[in-house]
């Protein structure tokens, strides 16, 4: 991709996403979550894993910001390092299902014919599949662990985006710059890469953002559940679970999470949805 | 006598769609000699660009494809190279500029950037090198302070502006045929006229020969060395500039000069060719020019006239050629 091309793209929208006062806020979040979770060990207060008996579920004070759990262990300090598991399930998720999606999506939008035809009705059996009981499925096969769950999220979640990668691709490559860098002398790779991609790409973020928040609500019901997250490693998820046997002993072992995972989301889905009321310009004239 | 650069022989290019054939170029032949313009001359949908298309094996296949002829460059079939050679040719040996320089350069890329990547691909280039070949050829086309320009993006350069840079895109590697499709038809009046003057200037300096693709004769009397009439995917005059303009012999290239509005003769009407052009999945029998022409005659209706040497160098495919001048 090219630098210079990007940043110009990049302060264009920029001008209309920063007037979606939601969608900044949002993104503030989302930054504030990635350097708490970035810098985890040196902001968490105690060890995550280091059980006290003693200390068992004591409510939010000073010396434990949100509390303890059953085992005596700062759900504060759980919560920052939960918040580096839910971000990269999120963001190593979405790279592969962006990465297959692109990949599908451009191929049979480029290609047309009969590869279309294969690569497209590959996707409608995908999305035959009820993607979370595939998910439970394989872990169950697999067995649970961060990087399996990664992987399948990632791989039972890229259709949409080569539908409509495909779809730019169908109308991107009518154009006559594509003709013209043809005659250049451009193959087949270059022209798809490095001219239709580029232009294509401003959904495929938008897109990607959304499904950020999406992974991490699965990986999420997927630790609640007990197929996701191994305990004693915290994340979100089974801190949740942990915490519903004691939901009316000790509240803040559920609110905290829930309320972690409801701001994380609602803030990908907001930035989102900025992104693109921002990156279309037939949007652009409401706000 | 010197040898063509291009050979076009019996070109013939079909288009396989759902309501039938459309025979888009029958039988098509031409030489382009080096160093000199051949300008491609008819209305739209005659087959003029399918046919500088098909030079460069750029037609969408399917539902395009090159049924029969022979493409000598240089002594070369381009038709028998592979995809991967073809490559090698086009925007190096052959390159082709097209009509709209509005949307033929990519959007998200600097016109420096799209010049120094076909630079790069078919000479080998450094970055720091291509750079200043790019910036030379911009210079080259005139462009005011290329080494600001090299770094706008298309949407910051006007019609003309983009124009050359397109022009200097396909120029960078030397090549030695340029196939310039309605170079000049998207921008105004004046500017047209300085992006034609650039291009002979260019070709003489470069010793390069041009097709010159155009439907407008102004453009052709301008820079034209020789001149190929189309029509319905034939050939229907070819010769040099002044025999067409002069002494032409195919009553359809006389209806196309009568139809060009002069300001010395007040007339009332323009004068216009009858009818329309036939619909290319149902041609006529015959001479394709046969239900618009004021000479024809009975046979017109039965077959299709050979292409008739009117004197060396001089062709047209009309039965009557010898009366109409």
């Amino acid at each position: 991709m090219n630098e210079r091309g990007m940043t110009s793209q990049i302060k264009f929208f920029w001008k209309y996403f920063k007037r979606n006062r939601l969608a900044v806020g949002g993104l503030t979040i989302i930054l504030i979550i990635f350097i708490v979770a970035g810098t985890a060990p040196f902001l968490a207060p105690y060890d995550p894993g280091k059980t006290d008996v003693s200390l068992k579920l004591k409510p939010p004070s000073l010396k434990h910001y949100l509390g303890t759990d059953q085992l005596g262990r700062d759900v504060f300090s759980r919560m920052l390092y939960g918040a580096r598991i839910s971000l990269s399930v999120g963001f190593v998720a979405v790279g592969i299902s962006i990465f297959i999606g692109i990949l599908v999506g451009a191929i049979a939008g480029y290609y047309g014919r009969w590869v279309d035809s294969l690569l497209m009705r590959l996707v409608d059996i995908m999305f035959c599949f009820p993607t979370f009981f595939l998910i439970l499925t394989v872990v169950a096969l697999l067995g649970p662990s961060i990087f399996n769950i990664m992987v399948i999220i990632g791989l039972t979640s890229w259709m949409g985006t080569a539908r409509f990668v495909r779809a730019e691709f169908l109308s991107l490559k009518e154009r006559d710059f594509v003709q013209a860098a043809r005659a250049l002398g451009l193959n087949d790779r270059r022209i798809i890469f490095r001219h239709i991609l580029p232009n294509a790409l401003a959904p495929v973020f938008v897109t990607a953002t959304l499904d950020v928040a999406t992974a991490i609500l699965v990986e999420a019901g997927l630790s609640f559940l007990g197929f996701g997250v191994q305990p004693p490693a915290p994340s979100w998820g089974n801190i949740l679970t942990e915490g519903r046997t004691y939901i009316f002993d000790a509240w803040w072992l559920t609110v905290f999470p829930g309320l972690a995972i409801l701001l994380t989301v609602l803030s990908f889905n907001l930035v989102g949805e900025g992104l693109r009321d921002s990156l279309d310009p037939r949007l652009r004239g409401r706000r | 006598m010197r040898h063509p650069l291009l050979e076009v022989r019996s070109l013939t290019t079909h288009f396989f769609t759902e309501d039938g054939i459309v025979r888009a170029v029958e039988d098509v032949s031409f030489e382009i000699y080096p160093g000199e313009i051949l300008c491609l001359v008819g209305e739209s949908g005659c087959g003029k660009s399918v046919t500088g298309l098909s030079i460069l094996k750029l037609i969408p296949i399917p539902p395009g494809q090159i049924v029969r002829g022979e493409i000598l460059f240089n002594g070369r079939d381009l038709l028998k190279l592979s995809e991967k050679e073809m490559e090698g040719v086009r925007g190096n040996e052959i390159s082709m500029i097209f009509q709209e320089p509005m949307t033929s350069l990519n959007p998200v890329f600097t016109i420096g950037d799209q010049i120094m990547e076909a630079i790069q691909l078919h000479q080998k280039l450094n970055k720091r090198d291509a750079r200043k070949k790019a910036i030379e050829m911009l210079d080259r086309v005139k462009i005011p302070s290329p080494e600001k320009r090299i770094d706008s993006y298309p949407h910051q350069l006007s019609g003309g502006m983009r124009q050359r840079a397109m022009i200097a895109m396909a120029l960078s590697c030397q090549p030695k045929l340029l196939i310039a499709d309605e170079p000049t038809t998207a921008l105004d009046v004046t500017i047209q006229a300085e992006v034609l003057r650039l291009l002979r200037e260019i070709q003489r300096e470069m010793e390069m020969s041009v097709m010159l693709i155009t439907h407008d004769l102004g453009v052709v009397s301008e820079v034209g060395d020789r001149v190929a009439v189309m029509y319905a995917g034939r050939i229907v005059e070819y010769g040099p500039i002044e025999d067409i303009f002069h002494e032409m012999r195919h009553p359809y290239t006389r209806g196309l000069l009568e139809s060009i509005p002069q300001l010395e003769v007040k007339k009332t009407r323009l004068n216009a060719i009858p009818g329309q052009v036939p619909n290319p999945l149902n041609l006529p029998e015959g001479c394709k020019f046969h239900p618009r022409c004021p000479l024809r005659i009975e046979d017109c209706r039965r077959e299709e006239p050979p292409l008739f040497e009117v004197k060396e160098g001089h062709y047209s495919r009309c039965l009557r050629w010898k009366e109409c001048r």
